[in-house]
């Protein structure tokens, strides 16, 4: 089996009206994009930041290539937060170099801007970038060490769909190179794209861990009818179906298609918005916590 | 707009209300300037003419000389830091009434010449002893204080308020994500503040000498050495402060705390001589009184490494400790 690139043991955050992090354990294999997924509050970034090394925790520990997180961590990790401001009336190529200059190895200044697409952007102030040049620019200064590991907190929230998918694209050649990469999101498309492994947390618990796959295959054997709530006579929630509630939806799953739309044609419920889609991460979250992920 | 306003209005006052340290410090401040103003400008009207007295203390019901209105008597232990004095005229007379009854006297000062009279009509058979020096001009005594002062505000303001504001946007918790440590940081903060006040100061020095022109007697590359010393440990002292805090207005409030006092206190404006003894001693905390002194002894007395190395060493120290005080409790990032 392969030794963890990094290693995360009972690990929990309290502050004094809450516990962020109640527990959670997981290692993180060397090459992969592990994921980290769940709503707002469900101490992701929590998580996250005692592994970089930004919060300390209350109990527990993070081991990175075996050892306590240290100096070699600090040299060896790339982190873009979820919220990032950098020093004023410093044009892109300057912030850059200035990250460039706190590490000891790590690329040219010059090739993490063709890494990022920031050449054209070199001599603009940091300051009047758009959102997505401004994640190109935090993404190339985590990239400055050349890092072997690579943190990246809801990297795309914000950001336009074009935008998103340019991001996606340079994370996606960022994997090819074999980084090892640790992603927080609450998008799952992103994590569906891009992460070999995810953990899904709630309430600062891990409701879920492996491959986005094969968790998928684990819980949904089957596929997913959807209708709006607004369609769905209370009668119907006595049918033998297996019935969930969304926000303003009602998800149906199931292995036999045709039986299941016959019972519902048989109780007069209205097909003419019913959807039929295969289960994705979100669903897996609705159906582990009884929530919705976007909440 | 008036609701919106009236909105916005309470939600800052209660903010603020909320806020006991700053609210504190806002309520302290003009308290401390009070006090401070009144024992600077207050008392009672000062003499018209200032008489240095030798030896140990007379009565004055034995000495007609000592009962003179408008002349105020200061005792000088020393008669070579009063000799000083008088060719600087900062006192217009020197006086040893002991027998055999010897005065000093600058004969390039108007007041000495007055003042003398005053002497020799309560004792005609003082003997004279003429020194000769031109009187010290306000503004050779005052452009030290002036550089002084400047160097004070960009030491404790532009470094302060920098730090806070890069924990409040984030970007300290971002450099804290790299190998950089505290202590790099803070050094590379006094290191760049230090580089512009010595050049400030050095294009102020060069400025004022060749368009009015002050008097400098000093060694230009000691007065360098205090500056930079001078420098450092105010710089370090703003760091001391912004190092863990994360309210502006605190922040604030305790630099206000600081330079005011030392406005007043530091001899800027004016000399503290005669003041009361405690003062001087307040006065002596702060690290522009010892900046102004050895700057001052350098540029009007001429002194040298030795004469100046109590007040060097103190600022070397204060910078050390105020660094090592904000390396300690420093905080990369907002909890």
């Amino acid at each position: 089996m392969t030794t963890p690139i990094i290693e995360v043991r009972d690990l929990v955050k309290q502050y004094p009206a809450t516990t962020a992090v109640a527990g959670v354990s997981f290692s993180v294999p060397p090459g992969v994009c592990f994921g980290l997924l769940g709503p707002n509050g469900a101490g992701k970034t929590t998580t996250v930041e005692i592994m970089e090394g930004i919060l300390p925790p209350s109990s527990g520990e993070v081991r990175y290539r075996g050892e306590p997180l240290g100096a070699r961590f600090r040299e060896e990790a790339g982190i873009l937060f979820q919220k990032t401001a950098l020093q004023d009336f410093l044009t892109v190529r300057q912030s850059i170099a200035l990250f460039r200059g706190l590490y000891q190895r790590g690329l040219e200044v010059d090739e993490v801007m063709r890494l990022c697409a920031l050449q054209k952007l070199a001599a603009r102030d940091s300051r009047k970038l758009s959102g997505g040049q401004q994640q190109r620019l935090l993404l190339a200064i985590a990239l400055v060490n050349d890092p072997a590991v690579l943190f990246l907190d809801e990297p795309t929230t914000g950001l336009d769909p074009q935008a998103r998918r340019n991001f996606w694209e340079l994370v996606d050649s960022i994997k090819a190179k074999r980084k090892t990469i640790i992603l927080t999101t609450h998008y799952m498309e992103e994590a569906e794209l891009l992460c070999d492994e995810i953990i899904i947390l709630d309430r600062g618990r891990i409701v879920a861990q492996g491959p986005p796959r094969r968790l998928l295959r684990d819980h949904f054997a089957e596929v997913l009818l959807e209708l709006p709530r607004h369609d769905f006579p209370a009668a119907a929630r006595a049918l033998p179906l297996k019935i969930l509630d969304a926000h303003d939806r009602v998800e149906i799953t199931t292995d036999n298609l045709e039986l299941t739309l016959r019972t519902l044609m048989d109780a007069k419920v209205p097909l003419t918005n019913l959807r039929i889609r295969p289960a994705n991460l979100e669903d897996l979250f609705l159906e582990l916590t009884g929530t919705e992920l976007r909440t | 707009m008036i609701a919106r306003l009236l909105a916005v209005l309470h939600a800052r006052n209660l903010e603020f209300l909320r806020d006991r340290s700053t609210l504190v410090f806002t309520l302290v401040l003009p308290g401390v300037l009070v006090i401070g103003m009144g024992f600077v400008f207050g008392g009672p009207e000062r003499p018209l003419f200032k008489v240095g007295l030798l030896g140990s203390p007379l009565e004055r019901q034995a000495q007609p000389f000592l009962r003179e209105r408008y002349v105020e008597f200061v005792a000088m232990p020393q008669q070579s830091e009063a000799l000083h004095k008088l060719t600087h005229q900062q006192i217009d007379l020197l006086v040893d009434l002991h027998p055999p009854q010897v005065y000093w006297v600058n004969t390039d000062s108007p007041k000495g010449y007055i003042v003398e009279r005053l002497l020799l009509a309560a004792v005609p058979q003082a003997q004279r002893q003429p020194v000769t020096g031109a009187a010290l001009r306000y503004v050779d005594w005052l452009f030290p204080g002036i550089l002084g002062m400047n160097m004070m505000f960009s030491c404790l303001f532009g470094v302060g308020y920098v730090v806070l504001r890069y924990r409040k946007s984030g970007f300290l918790k971002r450099l804290n994500a790299t190998p950089l440590t505290a202590f790099e940081f803070l050094s590379a903060q006094v290191l760049s503040r230090l580089a512009l006040i010595v050049f400030v100061t050095s294009v102020l020095y060069a400025g004022v000498g060749a368009i009015i022109g002050f008097h400098s007697s000093g060694s230009i590359l000691l007065l360098l050495l205090v500056t930079i010393l001078g420098a450092l440990s105010m710089i370090a002292m703003g760091l001391a402060i912004a190092a863990h805090l994360s309210s502006e207005e605190l922040v604030g409030g305790i630099l206000n705390l600081l330079t005011w006092p030392m406005m007043l206190l530091s001899g800027i404006w004016f000399s503290l001589e005669g003041s009361p003894r405690w003062v001087q001693w307040v006065a002596h905390i702060f690290p522009l009184t010892h900046l102004l002194d050895a700057a001052r002894a350098v540029m009007l007395d001429g002194a040298g490494l030795a004469q100046i190395a109590p007040s060097l060493t103190f600022l070397a120290a204060t910078a050390l400790a105020f660094l090592l005080l904000g390396a300690w409790s420093f905080r990369w990032r907002i909890d």
